[in-house]
C-alpha cells in the first residue's frame, strides 16, 4: 500500500489514480452494457435445466449455491476488508439446520428461513466479541469457530461422523418437471434474491459506512459511524447468507456430513472469492465456479492464491476489467 | 488432578512457544501469521531428517532452528513483502500451499519422533525450560541488541524508520526469522507427542492463536501465561468433561478475553 511495505499501487490517497481493476473493490464501470448482460445472463440461467443433462446441472446447481455463500463471505472480505475463515461453519450450520429439519418432516420451505436465522444468531453471537478488538481478531476468532464446528457436530447432530441423508425437495406435480429441475430453479430463484438484497444492501446507508470503515476507519467514525455496531451487522448478515446457501447445499445434495465443512471449507470459499475478485459480483460467481471445480486446498490452490494476491490483486475480475488498459499504448 | 495439571504444562509449553512466535510476527510486521504452524511443522520433519541421518538430538535441534530462521526470513522476502494490503490472506495461502508441499515431500504417513524428554517430572520441566530459554533469549536479543533496536523501531513506526536508513523489509524478514526459528522450538516439542505427520500442527495453531490473544498478540509475557492456561484447561475439559470439549476451550477463551480487557497483558513498551 505505502512506500513501506513496496506495494505497486501507491497509497490510495496519493496522486496516481490506480487504474481500473487495479484495486480489489473498485466499483467504477468498466462494462458498457450491464443490464443487458445481467438480462442475457438470467435468460440463459432459467434455460439451462431444460438444456444440460443431469451431472453437469448438479454441478451447476452447486455453483449457484456457492454463488450465495461467496456474495455473503464478499460483504466482510470484500466491502468490509475484513477476514473470516468461519464461513465454512456456517455454511455447515445452516446445511445442517436444514437437514435436521427435513429429517424430522418439516416442508422444505421453511427450513430455508430456519437455516438462515440460525447463521445469522450465531454470527452475532461470535462477530460481537471479535469486531470489539482490532480487524486481525475477526479472522482468528471464525478461524477457531471452523475447527470447533465440525467436533461439535459429529457429537451432538443426528448420524454424527457417518452423516446424515434426507429427502430432497420433490416437483409439485403440475410443473412437470424432474426433480432436480426444480431444484435448480429453486437455488436459481434464492440466488437472484439473495444478490438483489446484496445490491441494494452494498448501496444502503449501511453498506456504505462499511465501505467507509474500510478506507478509513478514523475518519468514518468521526462521522458517526459505529465501527463495531457496522461490522457486527455485516458479519451476521454475511454469515446468514453462508447458511442459506448451507441450506441449499442440502437441497442439492440430500446429504450432509461432518467432513464436508470443514475448516479446508472455509479456506476455499475465501480463496474462492479472492481469485474471482473481492468486492464485486462477477467475482462472486468466477469464485463459485473455482470453488466447485477446484475442491480440497493444495498445492494447486496455494499457488494460485499466493501468485494472485501477488500479482493481480483484484482477481480474474479485476484482470479482466484491466485488460483493455492493458493493451492501451500508454499502458495500465 | 495434580498429575492432569502438570502434564496441561507441558502441552501448554508448545502452545506457548509457537504463540511466541504469532506475536512476534504480529507486533514487527502487523500480521498474524496464519501459515506460523505449517512452518513449525516443516521444522519438525527437518529435525526427524536430520536425526533420521545419524546425528544426536542436541546437534540437529540448534541447526533446525537455523533452518526455520532462514525458511522464515525466505517467506517474507519471497511471498509476504508482495502480500499489499491483504498480507493476512497471504499467510493463509502459504498455509495451503505449505502444508500441501509437506505432504507431498514427507507423505501423510505418521511417523515417531524421539523424544528428549520422556515420561516422568523431566516431561513437564524440560517444555517448560525450553520455553523459559527461549523468552530470556528473544528478551535479551529484542531489548539488549541492536537487531532488536531496530525490529523495535520498525515496529513503532515503519516511515520514520525508513527515513533513519533502516533498511525495513530486511528488518521484517528478520522478524519472520526469529519467529519461525521460535515456532520450530514448539513443532519440535510437539512432534513426540502427536507424531510427525503434516497435520499436526492444525489443533496447536487454534490454541496457540487464542493464547497470543490473552496477550494482545502483542505481549510476549501475556502469550506464554496464555498458553499454559490454555494447556492446563484443554487437558481437564478433555479428562474431566468429554474428549471432544477440547476444540471448544480457545473459541471459549478467544470470546472471553474481549470482554475480560487483560489490559495488563495487551500493553508493551515500544
Amino acid at each position: 500500500m505505502s512506500a513501506v511495505t513496496g506495494h505497486p499501487t501507491g497509497h490510495p490517497t496519493g496522486h496516481r489514480r490506480p487504474a481500473v481493476g487495479e484495486l480489489a473493490g473498485d466499483r467504477r464501470r468498466s462494462w458498457p452494457y450491464p443490464r443487458t448482460t445481467l438480462g442475457v445472463a438470467a435468460a440463459a440461467a432459467v434455460l439451462v435445466p431444460f438444456v444440460l443433462p443431469p451431472y453437469p446441472l448438479y454441478q451447476v446447481t452447486l455453483v449457484l449455491v456457492y454463488v450465495v455463500a461467496l456474495l455473503g463471505l464478499d460483504l466482510v472480505a470484500g466491502h468490509g476488508g475484513q477476514v473470516s475463515l468461519g464461513h465454512g461453519a456456517f455454511f455447515g450450520i445452516g446445511a445442517y439446520a436444514a437437514a435436521i429439519l427435513l429429517w424430522l418432516g418439516v416442508p422444505y420451505p421453511v427450513t430455508l428461513p430456519v437455516a438462515g436465522l440460525v447463521a445469522y444468531g450465531l454470527g452475532h453471537a461470535f462477530g460481537r466479541p471479535a469486531v470489539r478488538l482490532s480487524g486481525v481478531y475477526l479472522a482468528v476468532v471464525t478461524f477457531a469457530v471452523a475447527v470447533a464446528v465440525p467436533p461439535l457436530i459429529r457429537r451432538f447432530a443426528p448420524g454424527g461422523a457417518m452423516g446424515l441423508p434426507v429427502r430432497t425437495p420433490g416437483a409439485p406435480s403440475f410443473t412437470g418437471l424432474a426433480d432436480d429441475q426444480w431444484v435448480y430453479l429453486l437455488v436459481l430463484a434464492v440466488a437472484a434474491a439473495a444478490f438483489a438484497v446484496m445490491r441494494s444492501v452494498v448501496r444502503s446507508r449501511a453498506g456504505r459506512s462499511l465501505a467507509a470503515l474500510r478506507a478509513d476507519p478514523g475518519a468514518a467514525e468521526l462521522l458517526g459511524i459505529r465501527p463495531a455496531a457496522t461490522r457486527a451487522h455485516a458479519f451476521a448478515g454475511s454469515a446468514m447468507y453462508a447458511g442459506l446457501a448451507g441450506c441449499l447445499f442440502t437441497w442439492t445434495t440430500g446429504f450432509v456430513a461432518p467432513e464436508s465443512f470443514t475448516v479446508n471449507l472455509s479456506i476455499t470459499l475465501l480463496a474462492g472469492i479472492v481469485i474471482g475478485g473481492l468486492g464485486t459480483v462477477s467475482g462472486a460467481v468466477v469464485g463459485a465456479v473455482v470453488v466447485t471445480f477446484l475442491p480440497a486446498p493444495g498445492l494447486v490452490s496455494g499457488l494460485a492464491l499466493i501468485l494472485v494476491l501477488a500479482v493481480a490483486p483484484g482477481g480474474v475480475t479485476g484482470l479482466a476489467r484491466r485488460a483493455p488498459a492493458l493493451f492501451r499504448k500508454d499502458g495500465p | 488432578m495434580i498429575g492432569q495439571v502438570f502434564h496441561g504444562f507441558g502441552t501448554g509449553a508448545v502452545y506457548a512457544a509457537l504463540a511466541l512466535a504469532l506475536v512476534l510476527v504480529h507486533r514487527f510486521t502487523g500480521v498474524v501469521n496464519f501459515a506460523q504452524g505449517e512452518l513449525a511443522m516443516v521444522s519438525a520433519y527437518v529435525a526427524w531428517q536430520l536425526v533420521d541421518a545419524g546425528l544426536s538430538y542436541w546437534v540437529a535441534l540448534p541447526l533446525t532452528v537455523a533452518v526455520a530462521f532462514g525458511a522464515g526470513a525466505l517467506a517474507q522476502r519471497l511471498v509476504m513483502r508482495h502480500a499489499g494490503d491483504a498480507a493476512l490472506i497471504m499467510t493463509i495461502g502459504l498455509y495451503v500451499f505449505v502444508h500441501a508441499l509437506a505432504a507431498q515431500i514427507w507423505s501423510s504417513a505418521l511417523r515417531t519422533f524421539p523424544n528428549p524428554f520422556p515420561g516422568g517430572p523431566l516431561g513437564i520441566v524440560g517444555p517448560l525450560g525450553v520455553v523459559a530459554a527461549v523468552l530470556a533469549l528473544l528478551y535479551l536479543v529484542i531489548r539488549h541488541s541492536g537487531a532488536g533496536l531496530t525490529l523495535r523501531a520498525v515496529a513503532a513506526d515503519p516511515r520514520a524508520a525508513r527515513l533513519s536508513g533502516i533498511r525495513v523489509g530486511r528488518v521484517h524478514a528478520l522478524g519472520w526469522g526469529l519467529a519461525a526459528a521460535t515456532g520450530a522450538v514448539s513443532g519440535v516439542l510437539i512432534a513426540p507427542v502427536v507424531f510427525l505427520e503434516p497435520g499436526m500442527m492444525g489443533g496447536v495453531l487454534v490454541s496457540a492463536l487464542a493464547a497470543a490473544a490473552v496477550g494482545g498478540f502483542v505481549n510476549p509475557v501475556g502469550a506464554v501465561a496464555g498458553g499454559l492456561l490454555i494447556g492446563v484447561a484443554e487437558t481437564l475439559a478433555g479428562t474431566y468433561l468429554w474428549a471432544d470439549l477440547r476444540v471448544v476451550v480457545p473459541l471459549a477463551i478467544m470470546l472471553v478475553v474481549p470482554a475480560v480487557r487483560l489490559s495488563a497483558f495487551s500493553r508493551v513498551r515500544a
